[in-house]
């Protein structure tokens, strides 16, 4: 039968599969003859790589039918043909998880495996190993040992390689093996001593001083390998980097050595471990780089392409060292691989002068429709580096970016296209108008729901301060009659911003509300009658706080308090100001290299760090009826690195408390403190109500005391304070050996360094889209001006930096960014004082004479005290309450 | 993220043929493509990308570093994490083309793979175990599997029949190849 197969397929020319027409079933009924005498050694091999095949192809095997040919096959066994055999090692393999019972071929295997045929023996341990248990590994424990040790070069790799794959499982017995792979390492045979060195690796790699002395014998040593050596340089770098070693550690020196060697993999992986190291010097990177450099001109394509990938490496961190490889890489523009010639050309847009952008520019256009994706996105993240680093070229690149946008791509490609077109027009106002533009037109055809989305709220939030934010409604309600639910609901509220900002086109944005009234869908509905109402009140109040400034709090926290508040019915109406807040995104980090892989799992909101001591907190009586969590500071280090304790604080504030979290070590071995608590001594009326103390500190194991501290109700200005700190705790000595403690112990204190609580430990960051409207909202009522000279600043960006960590606020309008030879700079601040009331802060910077002048805007939404900002200058915090003054 | 050190080097080897369909395939790494869709839509995706351009002998692919060879009808893949080191893998796919050149005796198209795909088999096997690079000389390679080989297409018009089987050899008797002989 499958004769005849065979015969039409030879019929039918050369493009022919003997395999094609393979039914699983029709296998294995021809395996029956696997139990014949005797034994056809050619059609049981035929019939084994149909079976081999076809599970390669992803054909399902049940249980049972695979179990009756796996035991049919164990009769091949009696058959000494070679190939046949090694064939059956193959299925033994490929069916260890399909098939039952398996370990039936295991004396057969162990025969093969201390017998006489050399060229069973290695294969027989591979297959062995692959259906052996911890329970019967103790059994072939001695013939493991022997086969490592054995002089045949393939049985020792074999059993080396077999007995790493067996770590994960069985770890306890296979490190008993460690002497006879030591004595494997000095074989000498190359890949023997590669896979020697891998496996006492990877026995020994959580112990720092075994990995260095290994490192130590096979650097002087000298093995043959050049995969060894690749393996001798990773760990070498991996330890260099644990132990932050400086770089005239021998292992960098052995590393550099490396860059000599006479094949080229030993020399790549040297320079690139060179590379990929912290903290390197120009004058470090040049020998890596000069070797990169002669691989350029390399005939073969994956040396040319390994050595531009990482030439485009060093180019983030160090483009003037690149740049004596400017030639090279010119060269490469023009590679007939599209991977190699992409990365030249984004390396050279990193370290080239800017005179050279529109070229390259001109010649990656000829052929980025030839690259991949992934390569797409190498171009786009270049461009927006350019655009941050060559603000002027931004017309070129966006005219690039919207070709680019029209153009096929996926999800990730377009994705980064429209983000590059985001932050160049965040960065540059004059190119507002044309970016939007292209973003237009690019959702007139998009199938991205996320980008689209994002394009709205982006066309939402900048379209109304355009000159002529008319042009925009049309691209916006196409949205509501074309898309999806999703992007209907996004396109209301962009609307919605309109009618809110421009009260000419409010008229013609409320029919559009109407007719959105009617839409299929519950969300689009709801949002446009929800707007409908703000929108006809026509009060500004109204518009900031419901259409452009959203909610403020955590989404989770919000759905804590409302379940909470369903559990308790109560009479008294839900109070937001009991929400924790969300904590702001923090400005996204631009990802540094390129080609990265492409994460497949959707992110998920995990608990925030705050959230997570919001619960461990709850869990403290003593804390009870504290309410909310306000805000959480980072950690504080009380004591200096290496000192007999170390204790770091973190500050928790509440409404009207604060709760200090002393997370104390113990680095003492022969001690054991108990009863240990943070004594604090304020220096303002801040009044110390608990003290919770850590039961135990043993050695080495990290614990927690908590102080609880009531703020100064009568004096609102005192929002700083200093406390002086002690440790307090009975000392017990104990054996370092065993941990057991004496039976008496003796009181003793030890000094901290002082804390302090600061303006930012109030104030939680808030973001306002929408500043102006934020700050009409809130009226003029309880607005305070004030000036101050500021003496030791010398920059307006020094000047903003300072202000914002000391108020601990969100900058607003991207008023962070002071732009370039500028005398005078607005600064926007936003955030929320414990409590709940909001703050929002427009000072205005003026430089004159290298002395920054400001003027001081500040402005809440409640009668609360705020303090005055103080001189922003290095003062100790003490003297920040000075100016402070009372506000109603 | 320096690389942690690991004889894991190799995440997957596969052959396919030009029309993108796999002949042969291994995955070392669990955690990568767990099922048979994922990486069959991988090979495609691969596929698509180097096929045209068949000079290259590199590529960068779904966050993986891809090495590849093409030969007449067939397409060789070797797969390994973007931080590896571009040259291991080059080795590895040198090795099997090569290793597979002589036992195929130069013939390196799909029908003669096809046709000794228990020596393609036992050569894989014996170049990659587990995703560790377990031979990187094809002679020593050759030596391990010691297959002959079977039904060899010549490249001129005759196909020459290197085995004793006669059943096979009665197949022969009805094409036009045989009937030039």
């Amino acid at each position: 039968m499958i004769k005849k197969f065979d015969k039409k397929d030879e019929e039918s020319g050369s493009g022919s599969n003997p395999f094609q027409h393979l039914e699983k079933s029709a296998v294995l009924q021809e395996a029956r003859i696997f139990n014949e005498t005797p034994i056809n050694p050619r059609r049981c091999l035929h019939i084994l790589t149909k079976i081999i095949y076809l599970l390669n192809q992803g054909e399902h095997f049940g249980t049972m039918e695979a179990t009756e040919a796996f035991f049919a096959m164990t009769r091949l066994f009696q058959s000494n043909d070679q190939t046949l055999r090694r064939m059956c090692y193959l299925t033994i393999k490929e069916m260890a998880n399909i098939s039952e019972d398996v370990i039936i071929v295991t004396s057969s295997l162990t025969k093969d495996m201390t017998g006489k045929e050399d060229v069973y023996r290695g294969p027989a341990i591979r297959a062995l190993c692959r259906i052996t248990d911890t329970t019967m590994l103790q059994a072939i424990e001695r013939y493991m040992k022997q086969a490592i040790v054995d002089k045949v070069p393939s049985v020792s790799s074999s059993a080396l390689v077999s007995s790493l794959h067996m770590v994960k499982m069985s770890y306890d017995v296979v490190k008993r093996w460690v002497n006879e792979a030591q004595e494997a390492a000095s074989s000498d045979n190359i890949m023997v001593q590669y896979h020697a060195l891998g496996l006492l690796y990877h026995l020994r790699k959580n112990d720092r001083l075994a990995v260095s002395k290994m490192l130590n014998k096979f650097t002087k040593s000298g093995l043959k390998s050049p995969f060894a050596y690749c393996m001798l340089i990773r760990i070498a770098s991996k330890l260099l980097e644990e132990t932050e070693a400086g770089h005239d550690s021998p292992l960098f020196d052995f590393i550099e050595s490396c860059l000599r060697n006479k094949h080229e993999m030993v020399v790549y992986e040297a320079a690139s471990a060179i590379v990929h190291m912290p903290n390197c010097t120009a004058r470090e990177l040049a020998p890596a780089v000069s070797v990169l450099q002669l691989f350029c001109s390399s005939p073969k394509a994956a040396l040319r392409y390994a050595a531009v990938r990482t030439l485009n490496k060093v180019a983030m961190k160090h483009p003037s060292a690149v740049t004596a490889c400017n030639l090279d890489l010119e060269n490469l523009i023009t590679d007939s691989n599209r991977s190699i010639a992409t990365l030249a050309i984004t390396t050279l847009l990193k370290t080239g002068s800017e005179s050279s952008v529109d070229r390259l520019m001109k010649q990656i256009s000829s052929f980025v429709s030839e690259i991949s994706d992934e390569f797409k996105v190498v171009v786009v993240q270049a461009i927006s580096a350019l655009c941050q680093k060559y603000p002027r070229k931004h017309s070129v690149m966006m005219n690039f970016l919207s070709n680019m946008l029209r153009d096929d791509g996926g999800f990730e490609y377009k994705r980064a296209i429209v983000d590059c077109i985001i932050s160049i027009i965040e960065e540059n106002p004059e190119s507002k108008e044309t970016g939007l533009a292209h973003l237009c037109e690019f959702i007139e055809d998009c199938e991205h729901t996320v980008l689209a989305t994002k394009i709205l709220h982006l066309l939402g939030k900048e379209g109304p301060r355009t000159p002529s934010p008319s042009k925009y409604i049309r691209f916006i309600f196409n949205r509501v009659v074309l898309e999806s639910e999703a992007v209907r609901a996004a396109a209301v509220s962009a609307l919605a911003k309109f009618g809110a900002q421009n009260d000419d086109l409010l008229p013609s944005v409320l029919v559009l509300m109407q007719r959105c009234m009617m839409d299929s869908d519950d969300e689009v509905r709801d949002r446009a009658t929800f707007y409908m109402n703000v929108l006809q009140q026509k009060q500004k109040a109204l518009n900031a706080a419901y259409i452009f400034n959203g909610l403020s709090v955590s989404v989770p926290g919000l759905e804590k308090s409302l379940h909470q508040y369903t559990l308790e019915p109560t009479e008294k109406p839900f109070d937001m100001k009991s929400v924790p807040l969300a904590n702001t995104p923090i400005t996204e980090q631009k990802t540094e290299f390129a080609p990265v892989a492409t994460s497949k799992l959707p992110e998920k909101p995990g608990p925030t760090r705050q959230d997570i001591y919001q619960e461990q907190l709850a869990a403290i009586p003593e804390f009870q009826g504290l309410g909310s969590l306000f805000k959480t500071s980072e950690a504080v280090q009380l004591t200096e690195a290496e000192t007999e304790y170390v204790v770091r604080c973190v500050k928790h504030t509440f409404a009207r408390h604060m709760v200090f979290q002393f997370d104390c070590t113990n680095t003492l071995n022969d001690q054991l403190l108990q009863k240990v608590m943070v004594q604090m001594e304020p220096s303002e009326a801040y009044e110390v109500l608990h003290y919770v103390p850590a039961a135990n500190l043993p050695y080495s194991q990290p614990g927690s005391c908590y102080s609880l501290v009531r703020l100064p109700e009568d004096d609102p200005t005192a929002v700083s304070c200093t406390f002086s700190c002690t440790l307090k705790y009975l000392v017990k000595d104990c054996d370092p050996n065993t941990g057991e403690p004496d039976d008496d112990g003796y009181d003793d204190e030890y000094v901290l360094e002082d804390l302090e609580v600061t303006v930012a430990d109030h104030i939680q960051k808030v973001l306002k889209p929408n500043f102006a409207a934020a700050w009409d909202e809130v009226g003029d009522d309880f607005e305070k001006e004030e000036t101050f000279a500021l003496a030791s600043v010398r920059t307006l960006d020094e000047a903003v930096g300072n202000i914002i960590s000391f108020l601990g606020m969100q900058p607003c309008e991207r008023s962070d960014k002071v732009p370039e030879n500028k005398n005078s700079h607005i600064l926007f601040l936003a955030g929320v004082f414990r409590g709940g009331h909001d703050v929002l802060v427009r000072s205005r910077l003026a430089l004159a004479d290298g002395v920054t002048m400001q003027k001081y805007s500040l402005l809440k939404s409640e009668s609360l005290v705020f303090p005055s900002l103080p001189k922003l200058s290095y003062i100790p915090v003490m003297e920040i309450n000075t100016g402070a003054s009372l506000l109603c | 993220s320096t690389l942690e050190p690991s004889l894991y080097t190799v995440k997957a080897v596969f052959i396919l043929d030009n029309d993108g369909n796999r002949l042969l395939s291994k995955y070392y790494d669990k955690e990568l493509y767990p099922s048979m869709k994922e990486q069959k839509n991988f090979e495609k995706n691969v596929f698509n990308k180097t096929h045209k351009a068949d000079t290259d002998e590199i590529a960068f692919v779904e966050g993986m570093t891809i090495v590849y060879k093409c030969s007449i009808d067939l397409f060789f893949y070797v797969v390994g994490s973007s931080q590896e080191n571009e040259l291991m893998l080059m080795a590895v796919l040198n090795c099997l083309f090569e290793s597979l050149g002589q036992i195929l005796r130069k013939n390196v198209e799909r029908r003669c793979l096809l046709d000794n795909m228990d020596g393609v088999f036992l050569v894989v096997d014996e170049i990659i175990d587990g995703g560790v690079i377990l031979e990187s000389d094809p002679q020593q390679v050759i030596q391990k599997v010691n297959y002959r080989v079977r039904h060899l297409q010549s490249r001129t018009v005759s196909t020459v029949w290197m085995n004793t089987d006669s059943d096979m050899s009665t197949i022969l008797e009805d094409t036009d190849d045989y009937r030039k002989l």
